[in-house]
């Protein structure tokens, strides 16, 4: 790696002064900026400068603007070189999704020779070369190479990270104690080792929790009857009523309508954890058309003639493809610019609050039949690792105040989304070139944005801001920390992840300020049910238009700002009433007491309140 | 631990519905809390308010859930308003007392808040007017702020559902005279009510003096001084008694056309330009009598626009801009859409929600509002020139556009006491016609023209490039103003950059709170005013959230931030004095909505609200939505 970052490194400034051969004045200012890039360009411990280039930034808001780009094995960083325009901007090549080249010698005008780069975050990034020395050939070739490691037997960044941080995020989500929290293992539902070597199931975690009464050769069978042996597990369990979430796949029911004694006798075990006579609500989350259709390739879902105890009800969510085309619509009328004439209609014809909807509709149902203690629940979709997920994850949001603290959301992602093998590799593509994947789909980001909904609509139960689901978002793409790698835990223990790589919550959890909300009060018994009508769905523009500068918003808000002048103010004046009082008490006993600490100080100033 | 614990459950409790504004302050009417909490039992009736008629075994639907739940009462209408009084609401509690409306009751609705009438016969709703041959089972009254009631009459007494049904038609229906207005008779037997309170005043522009004071305060006193030519409305009724016209005007030309063609002064810049309106002359055919009207503007104009020491702008919002018909018909539409009579209906409409929103084209009026608003905002600031806004009778639009251009330049206007100063400036004593507008005295063929003041300040959009300014110039100004003038009217590209350059430069640094504020107007930052429009919806309420949340925590800051500040000024006046803590208003949090304060407790249970409606297609994407998530054939083992 050092060989090559070096021989490119090279290479370009030979390039440069190829081209400025008979000014050799401008070729050692040449060399200053260079010397001066190793300051300016920001560079984590184990990234290497690979080249960089005289370019035009093509804006789509403020027109071309010269600059240098600087390209290393994580980042794109641009630099302008014209000293009106202080642009800079600083793009992990993660986030590249394709990478285009425009016109070429055929076309005409000056900036010809262009890249159009295509990011995963809602916006792409135009520029324009010159011709000379092949530039534009340079950087495209680098480009695709750092951009898409995985394509060219190159490691993704993470595993070349070396950053340190004083707190350990890969500490954040130990599944023993998770569940201790539950209240588990207890009379009902036991953990189970049986994946320990993921031998049951390959995309499920090692440690599972099932009903006490399953033995481990009945989930064994269990597992035969479901897509890819994603048999029905623990998620969460309600610490009074014992109503449990619990997810799966779909049942390998086919075209023959195959029924299984072993499976439609765990789900009633599963339903008589509670002792409770009322039926197991499944949801579905699937539209029924869908559920039908999968039959065909052999899925299906729970017929009444076979599961007596159960009650299935679809929830109507669309699947990947149909969320990836409406992300695609939403940034057709947000980017490069906001859609103005028919902005509602355009909104509503994207789909995508629509969808948001749908599923936060579906978690609140969820959330509500564990609450309301009338049933425990199963959840499922095709294969139990998108939209299920999706459902689990915020219907936990809504019941449990400890998932909307920081480190519990993080326990929340590790455990929902990480540990049970939604698989972000592909939903992403980490490294991949094939930008047109069929498997690509922002069903991660759809969650995110269902939390930032009920954040909106309750803006004092979370702990964490607005920033911090936007950095969740930004490194789900970066490749700088290994918390989003690949598809399942099986697949990261044999990368050993944890060991080589860096955890984003290490980067959030050493700086957990910055990531708070002012407002946060916390409620222990509170169930969130947000209103999952369009009345009150936003498009999250801070998120999907914050790099059109007109839309840009006030950070923070009028509100924010005035609640945190109040709050300095408070602890200037408790500081200055512990000034006085301990002025005071020196005065009266200036020599029979020892001056108190003003730690020591506070309890009696509040008690004076 | 974790559970049913959602906030707001609790007992069926009342829900206060404020719903008037008042200067008279309520505490001036009623001291005793006791009477109030009574209120609902016994009709309770403010002075020179009388009984008209009434009917009993009346039933009132309560939205409960998904389904309603009818309360038992009499429906009682005076002459003020509509009321319903049920026999079994329970007594708010303390906390919830302070949030009550103490003029109008939950079940109150004044005769003029009524919008439109239905009957429901054999479950078909239809519009309720004039004469009645057949009486409804069910009444369903719409309401001007956005409430809903329904009635249902069936075991009501026939006689007594003919009185009242014909009684609430007719209050509400028929034309009336102005003296019959319930406020004279109010006003005669409640004289001694006098609302002053010297502190925290609003200025009422009805002297020279209150002129004189907002002259100086913007400094306007320099080129502009108030006057008295139309005291006793000597001069035109249309204008105020006093107001404010260039120093150099004459007197006599105020009187020439009745107060027309006058420049008159609306606010000063801290640059010394300044907001003028002006009436438009009477429209002539007399090539004579328009060559008079244009010479007097012409010396009129010599008056305020005197290059380069005072250049003005002139802005003809009669033909450059909103008609009034647009306003009324967007807002018609609009306001339907938060008139909901049950839970299918939100949940029917809410697939369609945001084509239904434009399609009423509101959010895009006000959306040009503002941005008009920013324009004239940019002459004046950013070009220093004056600007004369024209309209034909300076009393609608000019009133919209001048108070919110204010609204953004002068922090005072932002004030309680600044903006209703502002409303008594620019409208009350600006001439706007709200007897016409609001159609108080329902005379039928009279248009009913309504302005939705209260723009929220904080909404942005994105940028409509069609100009306002088209490239022909104007008729009227052709006509009135002569050449010379109508090359003072911009060209509308010069504008467009001038007003993107001043939008994107103020937006791009960070906002002084007490200067000027300029509101976003991208689509996405123009917004339904929620707190307004949804405030009655039951399926619209999120408990323990909304906005409220956040400012009940600042308020709390801001008590404990106050009795830090008390307790270190005791210290310093060494005096030990232990203090009662006051009460927080909103420290019961628990009760608190997203509809505070409006429906406090209007939802009783802590039951989510689902969604009924389906999924609308998808259209074009069909063929994706049939697809599997993966490609692999799970096989029919």
């Amino acid at each position: 790696m050092v060989g090559v970052s070096s021989m490119a490194s090279a290479s370009a400034p030979k390039c440069n002064s190829h081209t400025s051969e008979n000014e050799p004045v401008k070729s050692t200012s040449q060399d200053g900026v260079n010397c001066d890039l190793n300051e300016t360009v920001p560079r984590l411990p184990g990234e290497t400068l690979i080249t960089d280039k005289e370019v035009i930034y093509i804006c789509p808001f403020n027109g071309p603007i010269k600059g240098r780009v600087y390209i290393t094995n994580y980042r794109l960083y641009l630099r302008s070189l014209e000293t009106d325009s202080t642009l800079i901007f600083d793009v992990p090549l993660g986030v590249i999704s394709r990478i285009e080249k425009m016109g070429g010698a055929t076309s005409r005008g000056e900036n010809s020779y262009g890249l159009d780069i295509t990011c995963k975050d809602m916006r792409n990034l135009r520029f324009a070369l010159k011709q000379e020395g092949h530039s534009r050939r340079d950087m495209f070739e680098i480009l695709t190479r750092y951009a898409f490691p995985l394509a060219h037997s190159l490691p993704l960044f993470a595993f070349l990270n070396e950053e340190k941080f004083n707190v350990d995020g890969w500490m954040v989500y130990n599944p023993v104690e998770e569940y201790r929290r539950q209240g588990l293992p207890n009379h009902q539902w036991r953990i189970t080792f049986i994946n320990k070597c993921y031998e049951l199931c390959e995309t499920y975690p090692a440690l599972l929790v099932v009903p006490y009464r399953a033995s481990d050769d009945d989930l064994r069978r269990v597992a035969a009857f479901r897509s890819r042996n994603r048999i029905p597990v623990l998620s969460w369990i309600h610490p009074e009523n014992k109503m449990v979430i619990v997810r799966c796949s779909q049942p390998l029911v086919g075209m023959s309508g195959k029924r299984n004694k072993d499976d439609e006798k765990y789900l009633d075990v599963i339903r008589e954890t509670n002792r409770q006579l009322s039926k197991l609500t499944i949801y579905d989350a699937r539209p029924s058309v869908n559920a039908v259709a999968n039959k065909a390739t052999g899925g299906g879902y729970e017929s009444d003639d076979a599961y007596h105890n159960a009650e299935l009800f679809f929830l109507d969510i669309h699947n990947i493809h149909v969320m990836r085309e409406s992300l695609k619509k939403v940034k057709d009328i947000v980017y490069p610019n906001v859609e103005e004439s028919h902005w509602l209609s355009s909104l509503e014809s994207t789909h995508w609050l629509e969808h948001i909807k749908l599923v936060l509709t579906g978690a609140i149902q969820v959330a509500d039949k564990v609450s309301s203690g009338k049933s425990s629940v199963l959840v499922h979709c095709s294969d139990g690792w998108d939209r299920t997920a999706q459902l689990t994850s915020l219907a936990m949001l809504m019941l449990d105040s400890f998932y909307r603290s920081i480190e519990g959301f993080e326990i929340l992602v590790q455990k929902e989304w990480i540990s049970f093998g939604h698989k972000f590799a592909s939903r992403i593509g980490h490294g991949d070139k094939n930008h047109a994947d069929a498997d690509r789909s922002p069903i991660f980001l759809q969650f995110v944005d269902c939390v930032w909904q009920m954040s909106k609509q309750f803006p004092t139960a979370f702990e964490f801001n607005e920033r911090f689901l936007i950095t969740i978002l930004d490194h789900l793409y970066s490749c700088r920390f290994g918390t989003f790698l690949l598809n399942c835990e099986s697949a990261r223990e044999k990368q050993k992840v944890t060991e080589r790589t860096v955890s984003l919550w290490s980067l959030i959890n050493s700086n957990k300020e910055k990531f708070k909300n002012p407002f946060y009060t916390k409620e222990i018994n509170r169930v969130l049910y947000p209103v999952a009508s369009m009345r009150h769905l936003e498009l999250w523009v801070n998120y999907y238009i914050r790099w059109n500068p007109r839309i840009k918003q006030q950070q923070p808000n009028a509100v924010e700002q005035r609640y945190m002048e109040l709050l300095a103010l408070r602890d200037d004046y408790i500081k200055r009433l512990e000034e006085l009082q301990l002025a005071n008490s020196s005065k009266v006993s200036s020599a029979s007491t020892s001056p108190s600490s003003p730690s020591q100080m506070m309890p009696h100033v509040q008690t004076h309140f | 631990m974790l559970g049913k614990g959602v906030v707001g459950g609790g007992g069926g409790t009342k829900t206060p519905k404020p719903s008037f504004v008042s200067y008279v302050r309520p505490e001036e009417i009623h001291t005793n809390e006791k009477e109030v909490t009574e209120k609902e039992v016994t009709l309770h009736l403010l002075p020179g308010e009388q009984l008209l008629c009434e009917a009993s075994a009346v039933l009132k639907y309560v939205q409960e859930e998904s389904c309603q739940r009818g309360v038992c009462g009499r429906l009682v209408c005076t002459d003020f308003k509509i009321a319903f009084l049920g026999d079994d609401e329970p007594a708010l509690d303390n906390a919830e007392t302070q949030f009550k409306n103490k003029i109008i009751g939950e079940n109150d609705i004044t005769l003029h808040c009524v919008d439109q009438i239905f009957g429901v016969f054999d479950e078909k709703k239809k519009s309720l007017f004039g004469q009645l041959k057949k009486y409804p089972e069910k009444l369903i009254i719409h309401c001007k702020d956005l409430r809903v009631f329904h009635f249902c009459l069936r075991y009501t007494k026939e006689e007594e559902v003919k009185r009242i049904v014909s009684g609430i038609i007719h209050h509400t229906q028929a034309p009336k005279l102005l003296k019959r207005l319930f406020l004279f008779s109010y006003a005669a037997a409640a004289q001694s009510i006098i609302a002053t309170s010297p502190k925290d005043h609003t200025v009422m522009f009805d002297t020279l003096k209150d002129w004189c004071w907002e002259l100086e305060r913007t400094k306007g006193n320099v080129k502009y001084k108030a006057v008295s030519v139309n005291e006793g409305y000597r001069i035109c009724e249309r204008l105020p008694a006093y107001f404010v016209v260039p120093t150099p005007l004459p007197e006599e030309d105020v009187r020439r056309f009745q107060g027309h063609g006058i420049p008159i002064w609306c606010w000063s810049c801290h640059n010394g330009s300044a907001l003028l309106k002006m009436s438009a002359l009477p429209k002539e055919q007399d090539d004579v009598i328009l060559q008079i009207h244009k010479s007097f503007l012409d010396g009129i104009y010599k008056i305020i626009h005197r290059p380069p020491y005072e250049i003005v702008k002139t802005e003809d919002l009669s033909s450059n801009f909103l008609s009034l018909q647009e306003i009324q018909t967007a807002y018609s539409k609009f306001k339907q859409l938060f008139l909901i009579d049950n839970s299918t209906e939100f949940w029917d409409t809410d697939i369609k929600w945001f084509s239904l929103l434009e399609s009423s084209s509101w959010l895009d009026i006000i959306r040009r509002c503002l941005k008009k608003a920013i324009e004239i905002t940019e002459c004046l600031e950013a070009q220093n020139v004056n600007v004369l806004l024209l309209e034909e009778n300076a009393s609608d639009l000019c009133c919209l556009i001048s108070s919110l251009v204010q609204v953004m330049m002068d922090a005072h206007c932002r004030t309680k006491t600044g903006f209703q100063s502002l409303i008594q400036k620019e409208w009350v004593m600006g001439g706007h016609c709200f007897l016409d507008r609001c159609n108080h005295l329902r005379q039928s063929d009279k248009e009913e023209h309504r302005r939705q003041l209260s723009l929220p300040l904080t909404q942005p959009k994105s940028s409509p490039k069609r100009g306002f300014f088209r490239e022909e110039t104007d008729h009227l100004i052709k006509n009135l103003l002569g050449k010379r003038i109508s090359k003072l009217i911009n060209s509308s590209d010069e504008l467009q950059d001038n007003f993107r350059e001043f939008y994107d430069n103020w937006h791009s640094k960070p906002t002084d709170y007490h200067g000027l504020l300029l509101p976003h107007i991208e689509g996405p930052e123009i917004k339904v005013w929620a707190q307004r429009y949804l405030r009655w919806i039951p399926e619209a309420q999120i408990l323990g959230g909304g906005r409220v949340a956040t400012m009940s925590k600042l308020i709390e800051m801001m008590e404990e931030v106050q009795s830090l500040q008390e307790k270190i000024d005791e210290r310093h006046h060494s005096q030990q004095r232990l203090q009662a803590e006051a009460p927080c208003l909103l420290r019961n949090s628990a009760r608190l909505s997203s509809l505070f304060p409006f429906a406090l407790l209007q939802r009783h249970s802590s039951k989510p609200i689902l969604p009924t409606s389906g999924w609308k297609a998808l259209g074009d994407e069909e063929d994706l939505a049939k697809r599997e998530d993966e490609f692999v054939d799970l096989g029919d083992v």
